[in-house]
């Protein structure tokens, strides 16, 4: 008796689940992303859009908002994964601008310099985009691999430059993502470069992107040489020095606006140059911090008091 | 077909099976973080689970709890207790134990209570009746008769853990997880498609092991009690039809 009720009472549960699910799917199918339907407009309308992580959603705001006040139609396209779909996606017309970083982006292009300059990495960029991308000028701002130490061991060992890495007589733990182990300035690039000893550089694994776990491990004094992103709010925050990249080992990432064909235009050109004029490097850790500090402000927000900041709107 | 057939001469070079990050040493790592989790996992579960088992108490509260703590997801914890522990990566080995062993803990748990419930009372009630003491009714009547479910909780949670001991990469340990972490920002897809064959293997082979195990260890009067052609992986799924014919 009692497990024919607890089965009719699980059958009823089942069944009103089944149609408040059946009811959500019904109101939610019409729009589910609230206007943003995939494919080319015709209206004028420019789409904005931001690779998946914050800073780069920030900056994507500062451009959407940018050309907003100067009357350009514009939809918003967030968060999107990976560079490949970003790129296909400018290609095909279904996204118009999206902020870059000059170093990567060339790489994706298969381009090459013989020398890590910013100057260098913008004329080749020319050369390798294809027909109907182009991008405008590059920003000062750059966000870009440093390799960083703690202040006590910067002091002790008197290390401010990657050049002083090889004197070290115990050698170098590095830490970093995976993949810095393949990257030509990896240790690969520290012992051509720089002359460290490849016996001498350890290499730990860390698959945060520079997160807290790297610079935990970097405070612990389990890795010596960590690798963080130096927009990275948490070098300020725990006095790393960066250390100096005299001879130009990492390739220079100055943010730098990538447009389709449609987007090529005087009018967004003017707006979106005058903005990357303005963005410096510091403004990138400020914000950064503001977003992923005690604030965490939404990048809608950072955008907004940075352009109100620099009088741009 | 193209990838599979990558990975197969990914798998077959000799450079992959020799060094610091070659095969043997990735697999021997692997190993020895399952083992060491499946030995904590084990000393705190099937001890909890017979007492489960033979007294019915506390059943709810900690068959609960390990399900619920089983519900967390393992890479979030992992990188949560890392972090805000102060484990780091200077002693990720305890945070990674402490995330695998919370996986194997329910399966094992419940391949112990499950195993003493499905002995028969009117068994027990003799046992009680020629004098054996309470101890002597759990070793010597219940553990030998629950001993196929035991070893099919210990099955199940071998399995997953050498599926999910990859994670220990993520905080820089070893094992085979270093050719999915290693290889995944590089695209490197035949050394990740082999990582993931390896881990396969792996699982598959401890599996048949155990089952092996399991036939050898189950005592004569089990086995002949069960047939020869009752398979000795106690599906779980079988035990509430047992129960129930019980009650």
């Amino acid at each position: 008796m009692t497990k024919n009720t607890g089965i009719r009472a699980a059958f009823g549960t089942a069944l009103a689940a089944a149609a408040v699910i059946s009811l959500a799917a019904c109101s939610g199918g019409s729009d589910p992303l609230g206007g943003a339907s995939p494919g080319g407009s015709d209206s004028g309308e420019i789409i904005v859009g931001s690779a998946a992580f914050a800073e780069n959603e920030i900056i994507a705001q500062i451009y959407a908002q940018a050309l907003e006040s100067r009357g350009v139609p514009v939809r918003f396209a967030g968060q999107i994964g990976q560079r490949d779909v970003y790129l296909t996606a400018l290609e095909d017309g279904s996204l118009d601008l999206i902020p870059e970083y000059s170093g990567n982006l060339l790489q994706a292009f298969d381009g090459e310099v013989a020398e890590n300059t910013p100057e260098a990495v913008a004329s080749e960029l020319d050369r390798v985009l294809p027909e109907n991308l182009s991008v405008l000028e590059a920003a000062p701002a750059e966000n870009k691999d440093s390799y960083n130490v703690t202040a006590e061991f910067s002091a002790e060992f008197g290390v401010t430059s990657l050049e002083d890495l090889a004197g070290l007589a115990q050698g170098i733990t590095l830490g970093g993502n995976p993949e810095l182990a393949k990257r030509p300035y990896g240790p690969e690039g520290l012992s051509a470069t720089y002359g460290v000893d490849p016996a001498a550089i350890r290499f730990t694994p860390l698959s945060d992107s520079g997160g807290p776990l790297t610079s935990g491990a970097l405070l612990d004094g389990t890795v010596t040489v960590a690798d963080i992103y130096s927009t990275t709010p948490s070098i300020a925050e725990n006095n790393f020095v960066t250390l100096a990249d005299p001879k130009n080992l990492i390739l220079p990432q100055n943010v730098i606006p990538l447009l389709s064909a449609k987007a090529a235009t005087p009018e967004i050109a003017e707006a979106i140059n005058a903005v990357s004029t303005a963005l410096t490097t510091e403004d990138l850790i400020a914000m950064n911090t503001r977003n992923q500090g005690a604030e965490k402000a939404s990048p809608r927000t950072i955008a907004a008091d940075w352009l109100a900041e620099k009088k741009l709107i | 077909m193209s990838a599979l057939l990558e990975a197969l001469a990914w798998l077959s070079d000799p450079a992959h099976w020799a060094g610091p990050s070659g095969v043997p040493t990735r697999l021997a790592e692997h190993l020895a973080l399952t083992g060491v989790t499946i030995a904590i996992a084990a000393a705190l579960a099937i001890p909890a689970g017979l007492y489960i088992g033979h007294t019915g108490r506390l059943r709810g509260l900690v068959v609960g709890l390990s399900g619920a703590l089983r519900a967390l997801p393992t890479l979030g914890l992992l990188v949560f207790l890392a972090v805000q522990f102060g484990f780091g990566v200077r002693l990720a080995i305890v945070p990674t134990l402490i995330v695998l062993v919370i996986l194997a803990l329910p399966p094992l748990l419940a391949g112990a209570y499950a195993g003493v419930e499905a002995v028969d009372r009117a068994t027990v009630d003799a046992s009680r009746a020629i004098g054996m003491t309470e101890m002597q009714i759990l070793t010597r009547v219940e553990l030998p008769l629950a001993l196929p479910l035991v070893l099919g909780g210990l099955r199940s949670a071998v399995l997953q853990v050498v599926a999910t001991a990859t994670v220990a990469a993520y905080i820089s340990l070893g094992g085979l997880g270093r050719y999915l972490f290693d290889a995944l920002p590089l695209r490197d897809y035949p050394q990740m498609l082999s990582g993931a064959l390896l881990v396969a293997a792996l699982a598959l082979t401890l599996d048949l092991l155990l089952m092996l195990a399991g036939r050898l260890l189950l005592p004569a009067g089990v086995r002949a009690a069960r047939g020869p052609a009752a398979p000795a992986a106690t599906d779980f799924s079988t035990q509430h039809t047992e129960k129930e014919t019980r009650s």
